[in-house]
């Protein structure tokens, strides 16, 4: 599937997935009806921030707070992997 | 060593239906003294504890389980994703509605066609209407919704008919997965097996109805593996990712490994931990060691593990040899006659289907 998130896309996690936090493996995870994937540190604080209201503009510039280096390019191709595997909605902004 | 992600908890093998594709094991009747819901509770407990996070609630029907809200409630507490696996039959409003609260993640109901006329007679009850209201029941709690439609020579010609039902259903995903040929579809396989011609006109209707449907709904399909050049991954790797426990309490790397000639491992003897790591049943088919040739030397025994040693054993008495649907296995022959009688003549197959009983 050809995705591309906007800067101004609002993303979110689908309904039915849940980003959780697994003490057996001491990683974030999202959780599907059928599959699993395990998260790096990364890949969950982007996720905390995916809550529909900020904007992928917004969420790159609270990163940029935390990281040293945030590529904008980078979180919208990680956030264009999740839609794909329909695990975040994206509404325009 | 991996962590499992996924427990398949086989609650029951009692089922109100009788489709004669069903994988649940011959011998029923060995599996009647059910685990306890306190037995349950522990093997939930002990599945997280090893990494478990996906919770599928299966069966037979999981719904004949009285104690159903209370196991769900439970796992939804210890973290884990709950996935019901059903029938439908028993899916009333109120018992939705107790599922609900007790934080049940989400609903797969099989239909065994795209119309009432077939899916009642597979399914060897009327069953079809009560599925489908079930399933509106399901959309209007807010839960998703995934239509399972296991597919066999007497309905993979109703796809389309299944895909304008799941979409009526507006299910978030749809699985269509060819039978795969364990338990009592093993028994029924000559008459269940679709023709070349069939799985090639299935193929175009789920091609475009990927097109039509991208970004609405998942559609999964599943060739059936006899018609495949390579095996499937089973279970992603036997004692790697997944692990099944049995209505009785026998533990398994995968849900059709009942009639391995392995010393069985039970949570009723042991904890769902040391089966886990030391068992000898979880341990001969680790890894690729106890590969033979051609797995041993292949490029591909990472990604497909040989394929089923269910399977290997079912069709060749020996559980370490390779998967005979691999056309490299030396025992190809026995799944390629089997492909060659399904494509014989054009006209229906005659043959009689072996329902599965309710109970054994």
């Amino acid at each position: 599937m050809n995705t591309s998130v906007p800067s101004s896309g609002r993303p979110q996690l689908a309904r039915h997935v849940r980003l959780a936090f697994d003490r057996t493996r001491e990683r974030h995870v999202l959780l599907q009806p059928e599959s699993v994937v395990v998260l790096n540190a990364t890949g969950a604080d982007v996720l905390g921030l995916c809550d529909g209201q900020r904007t992928v503009a917004e969420i790159v510039e609270e990163l940029r707070g935390r990281y040293n280096r945030v590529v904008e390019n980078e979180v919208r191709h990680f956030l264009d992997r999740l839609v794909a595997k329909r695990c975040v909605e994206i509404s325009d902004g | 060593m991996d962590r499992p992600f996924g427990l398949l908890a086989e609650l029951t093998y009692r089922c109100p239906l009788s489709c004669a594709y069903c994988s649940n094991p011959l011998n029923l009747a060995d599996y009647s003294d059910e685990l306890t819901t306190a037995e349950w509770q522990r093997v939930l407990a002990e599945a997280r504890q090893l990494g478990v996070l996906q919770c599928h609630l299966s069966g037979g029907e999981p719904l004949l389980r009285r104690d159903l809200v209370e196991i769900v409630k439970s796992a939804g507490e210890l973290g884990l994703y709950t996935n019901l696996v059903t029938s439908a039959i028993g899916l009333s409003r109120r018992r939705a509605e107790e599922l609900r609260a007790a934080g049940l993640d989400h609903v797969q109901i099989s239909v065994q066609a795209g119309e009432p006329v077939v899916s009642d007679r597979i399914a060897g009850m009327r069953s079809f209407e009560r599925k489908i209201e079930a399933a509106q029941v399901v959309k209007e709690l807010g839960w998703p919704l995934t239509v399972n439609v296991v597919l066999h020579r007497q309905n993979i010609d109703t796809i389309a008919d299944i895909l304008r039902l799941a979409e009526q259903l507006a299910a978030d995903r749809v699985e269509l997965a060819n039978t795969q040929y364990y338990g009592w579809a093993l028994r029924n396989r000559d008459t269940l097996l679709p023709s070349e011609a069939q799985l090639r006109r299935a193929e175009v209707v789920v091609r475009a109805a990927r097109k039509r449907l991208a970004g609405r709904m998942d559609l999964i399909y599943v060739l059936p593996d006899y018609y495949s050049r390579y095996p499937k991954p089973c279970m992603g790797g036997w004692g790697k990712r997944q692990l099944t426990v049995a209505p009785n309490g026998d533990t398994l790397p995968c849900p059709a490994a009942h009639a391995i000639p392995l010393p069985r491992a039970s949570v009723r003897e042991d904890s769902l931990e040391r089966i886990w790591t030391s068992s000898p049943l979880f341990q001969r088919f680790r890894g690729t060691d106890w590969m033979p040739d051609p797995c041993r030397s292949c490029d591909r025994r990472e990604i497909d593990f040989g394929g089923c040693r269910c399977q290997a054993f079912q069709l060749t008495g020996d559980a370490a040899r390779t998967d005979p649907v691999c056309h490299l296995s030396p025992d190809h022959a026995i799944v390629a006659e089997t492909v060659r009688a399904a494509n014989e003549g054009t006209g229906p197959r005659v043959g009689v289907l072996v329902p599965r009983p309710h109970r054994g």
